[in-house]
């Protein structure tokens, strides 16, 4: 399509090929490593909570003398202060962290590679989704710093509490920052992925990533919208006292609230979750895009019911919008509607169970190579399947009349996102990081991360699985406050224990990526054999990609196939 | 209180059992799913591990064969919505019992406390306005209205006779709060602007906690109280001690003054 860029090789700026770059791959690179430093911050944010979880009380150790005493008089954290926290926690690790990683990072970087076209459509838009998502992630952070401190209503920032509360203006203004960077870049890859695939490379041809990322830019594309005009809705309730969250005759604290009044704080739950459902599902699909890619290669043999994941994928995207309401059971709303959300919850799940079965089948009958993306992609699967399954007694209606907000649900979507997608995302960098740096990372230290991560997850969300059927609440600042949390206790000591544990187990991640970049082994451009069209260029890939168009001739996992040589067979091989 | 443990607590109203069989089904089918699905994978892993000389087997199964699970899947979660979860929702929140035939309590919420409310003799509950609301009548109640002079409030205490079906009327003065009862596996969020009714029978005579279950604010785990299920002489006797509180009505002679 564009071989004249592939020679465009005229010598940039420092500020135009590092910062302010407009190559699909640079932008991939900062998103990256943007989105690992804001999961970092959310990390520690997490850890002062747990402290404070498992030692209600007692002054936060080393650090706790350090925070002003409006948030943590004498070292011990206020109420405030743990409310902030966990909002921010929230906040960073989905809409800065993760949906960042897995759609913006490895999109970016991976699908023009994998739909072999020189850059996205759009390069300037793309350069513009990172430069609002830098600011706007800023933004959250500085409120920490201004006077009232960040949001501390929950990343969900229900009203009427989200708007008395303090700082959840600035909370606002970086959302909708966020949400118009997101949009842009659902947009982007959209457009890119239609419009600019290969000669030969139809839809069904199409790598699974590719088409998670597809799907993720959908949900994201219909979902971003009503969140963000409820968003200003909010913002407008707090900045210019409208009322379309307020209803009337509200009394705070003794004080009669001065607003008009007339409002309905359903509506946001509404307009909230219809976003943050299917939000879920951009979490998980990059992840299972990126597991299936890595289970065909190192299987050798192709993907058990391809044509079912694909369909499965576009199946749970269309669900994704129909299922929101299951997060309101108890909320007030007329209980008849539950019925409703209760089938589609249910069947939302027969796609997912697809999808996962196929990747369990693709592993018969192969010939498997246990290296550390390997291992990561393998661990997805039981430890993706925890969460699924604890899933099921939350979308019940009747059961979750009992489990809804306790530790139950905090350990579910934790079971989803960390050992589901970070896992996932985790062994998409081992996996990809000799395409973007021609270099390898360090075997042994990525299995020490594999195990130390893997272990110390499972070790912090179990117990909070036997808390929630004990019934301990969520949310708390003080759990032993409450009678119905003490015996249970000793559990939110063990989670603090192995969540120290997982952040001491990511040092060697971190040394050995950015050892790695510079020092690591080097490899040839294509280490791991695969056949899917972003190992058919140099690695890293120079401006513009490929020297030539690639074409394409078949499907993207012919691995072993019978009567050939090697047990790969690349899409771009015209034999 | 010893009514918690390291499994569910004790059972205390009359759906607390439908709701645990619910979910000691749903766990005995996820751990089942999970160890056949666990030793599956791991034969997989051990069996198709790299091996020289052991070629991959190629033959493709139909799409068809990663349905089957599914269908499995499917029918369990069928089964589970039509002859559990609809029936067990429709009595448990669906239906609301007779007001004439029920206890009916009034529990408003607020930052960060309980305040319930017993319509007293006439078993009506009286006027409210929120410009009357004080430290000491945390409700507004208007107690120049008939209706509202014999009405009892009590702070984070609710006392319920045992074996007989209540009516709680849920309202918040300020934020979302959530009432939950573990022992009564009765857990509803309380929405300002809105009364949503609930109810319970409990039937066990003891002391249990009602916590608030929705991020209300700094305060939220402090936000607590007490609920007493005794048996209908002791509850009469209790609101008999608890309405001698009140003030006492408005008389002529005062009013003249």
């Amino acid at each position: 399509m564009s071989s004249e860029h592939g020679h465009d090789a005229h010598e940039l700026s420092f500020l135009r090929k590092y910062v302010f770059s407009v190559d699909h791959k640079t932008i991939g690179l900062q998103y990256l490593i943007t989105s690992f430093v804001f999961l970092l911050v959310g990390f520690g944010l997490m850890m002062l909570m747990r402290w404070q979880l498992a030692f209600p009380g007692r002054a936060i150790p080393l650090i706790g003398p350090m925070f002003s005493p409006d948030l943590a008089p004498n070292g011990v954290m206020s109420g405030e202060f743990y409310n902030a926290l966990g909002a921010m926690h929230g906040t960073i690790m989905i809409f800065l962290g993760v949906v960042p990683l897995g759609v913006a990072a490895f999109g970016n970087y991976i699908v023009p590679l994998q739909i072999g076209a020189p850059d996205m459509a759009f390069p300037r838009l793309n350069m513009m989704s990172y430069w609002l998502y830098l600011p706007a992630g800023t933004l959250m952070l500085l409120s920490f710093f201004l006077p009232g401190g960040a949001a501390q209503s929950g990343w969900t920032s229900y009203p009427p509490l989200s708007v008395i509360n303090p700082g959840q203006t600035v909370w606002l203004l970086a959302m909708v920052l966020l949400i118009t960077s997101s949009l842009l870049g659902a947009i982007n890859f959209l457009v890119t992925t239609i419009n600019m695939r290969a000669p030969g490379l139809s839809l069904m041809r199409l790598p699974v990533f590719v088409w998670s990322e597809m799907v993720a830019s959908v949900i994201l594309l219909l979902a971003f919208p009503p969140l963000e005009a409820a968003a200003v809705l909010q913002l407008m309730d707090r900045v210019a006292h409208t009322s379309f969250y307020m209803p009337k005759d509200l009394v705070i604290l003794g004080q009669r609230y001065t607003g008009s009044g007339g409002g309905q704080p359903l509506l946001w739950q509404h307009l909230f979750w219809f976003l943050a459902h299917p939000e879920v599902y951009v979490l998980v699909l990059p992840a299972m895009g990126i597991v299936s890619e890595i289970i065909a290669n190192n299987t050798r043999k192709p993907l058990h019911g391809y044509k079912t994941i694909v369909y499965s994928m576009l199946g749970v995207g269309v669900m994704s919008f129909l299922v929101w309401a299951h997060h309101m059971f108890i909320s007030g709303m007329t209980p008849a509607l539950s019925n409703f959300f209760l089938v589609t919850t249910m069947i939302i799940s027969v796609p997912s169970v697809a999808i996962l079965t196929c990747l369990i089948f693709s592993l018969q009958g192969g010939s498997i190579r246990y290296n550390v993306p390997m291992l990561f992609a393998l661990a997805f699967l039981p430890l993706f399947g925890i969460g699924g399954l604890t899933g099921l007694p939350l979308g019940l209606t009747v059961t979750d009349i009992y489990l809804h907000d306790t530790y139950y649900v905090i350990g579910h979507f934790h079971f989803v996102v960390v050992t589901g997608s970070i896992i996932a995302l985790f062994a998409g960098v081992y996996h990809w990081f000799p395409k973007w740096f021609g270099r390898k990372m360090n075997d042994r230290l990525g299995v020490i991360h594999f195990w130390g991560s893997v272990v110390s997850m499972v070790g912090i969300f179990t117990p909070m699985l036997v808390m929630g059927l004990a019934g301990a609440s969520r949310r708390l600042y003080d759990p032993t406050a409450q009678a119905h949390n003490l015996i249970v206790q000793p559990l939110n000591v063990v989670s603090t224990y192995f969540a120290a544990a997982l952040g001491v187990f990511q040092l060697p991640f971190i040394w050995n990526f950015f050892h790695s970049m510079f020092r690591g082994e080097k490899t040839p451009e294509n280490p791991w054999q695969a056949t899917t069209l972003e190992w058919a260029c140099p690695s890293p890939p120079p401006h513009g990609n490929f020297a030539k168009t690639p074409r394409v001739y078949r499907g993207p996992y012919e691995y072993s196939t019978p009567g050939r040589a090697t047990d790969f067979w690349p899409q771009t091989d015209p034999s | 209180m010893n009514n918690y443990g390291w499994g569910l607590p004790i059972q205390a109203s009359t759906f607390a059992g439908q709701i645990d069989s619910g979910l000691w089904i749903i766990h005995a089918a996820m751990i089942g799913v999970f160890v056949l699905w666990g030793i599956f994978f791991t034969y997989l892993l051990i069996k198709y591990r790299r091996r020289d000389g052991v070629a991959v087997r190629h033959e493709e199964h139909g799409e068809m064969t990663s349905l089957i699970p599914d269908l499995l899947v499917m029918v369990f979660e069928i089964g589970l919505i039509v002859f559990y979860a609809l029936p067990a929702w429709r009595s448990i929140k669906m239906t609301m019992p007779d007001p004439k035939d029920a206890l009916v309590v009034e529990v408003t919420a607020e930052q960060f406390g309980w305040n319930i409310r017993y319509p007293g003799p006439d078993g009506k509950f009286g006027r409210t306005k929120p410009e009357l609301v004080h430290f000491s009548n945390p409700l507004g109640l208007d107690r120049t209205d008939p209706a509202a002079a014999d009405d009892i409030v009590v702070s984070n205490e609710m006392h319920l006779p045992v074996n007989a079906k209540v009516l709680i009327k849920l309202r918040s003065k300020d934020v979302v709060h959530d009432l939950f009862v573990p022992e009564f596996r009765l857990k509803q969020d309380a929405m300002p602007g809105l009364e949503t009714p609930m109810w319970v029978e409990p039937n066990r005579i003891g002391h249990y906690e009602m916590a608030c279950a929705q991020l209300c604010g700094f305060g939220h785990s402090l936000m607590r109280g007490d609920v007493y299920v005794e048996s209908r002489e002791d509850f009469d006797k209790w609101l008999k001690s608890r309405a001698a509180l009140n003030p006492a009505p408005p008389t002529a002679s005062s009013e003249g003054f």
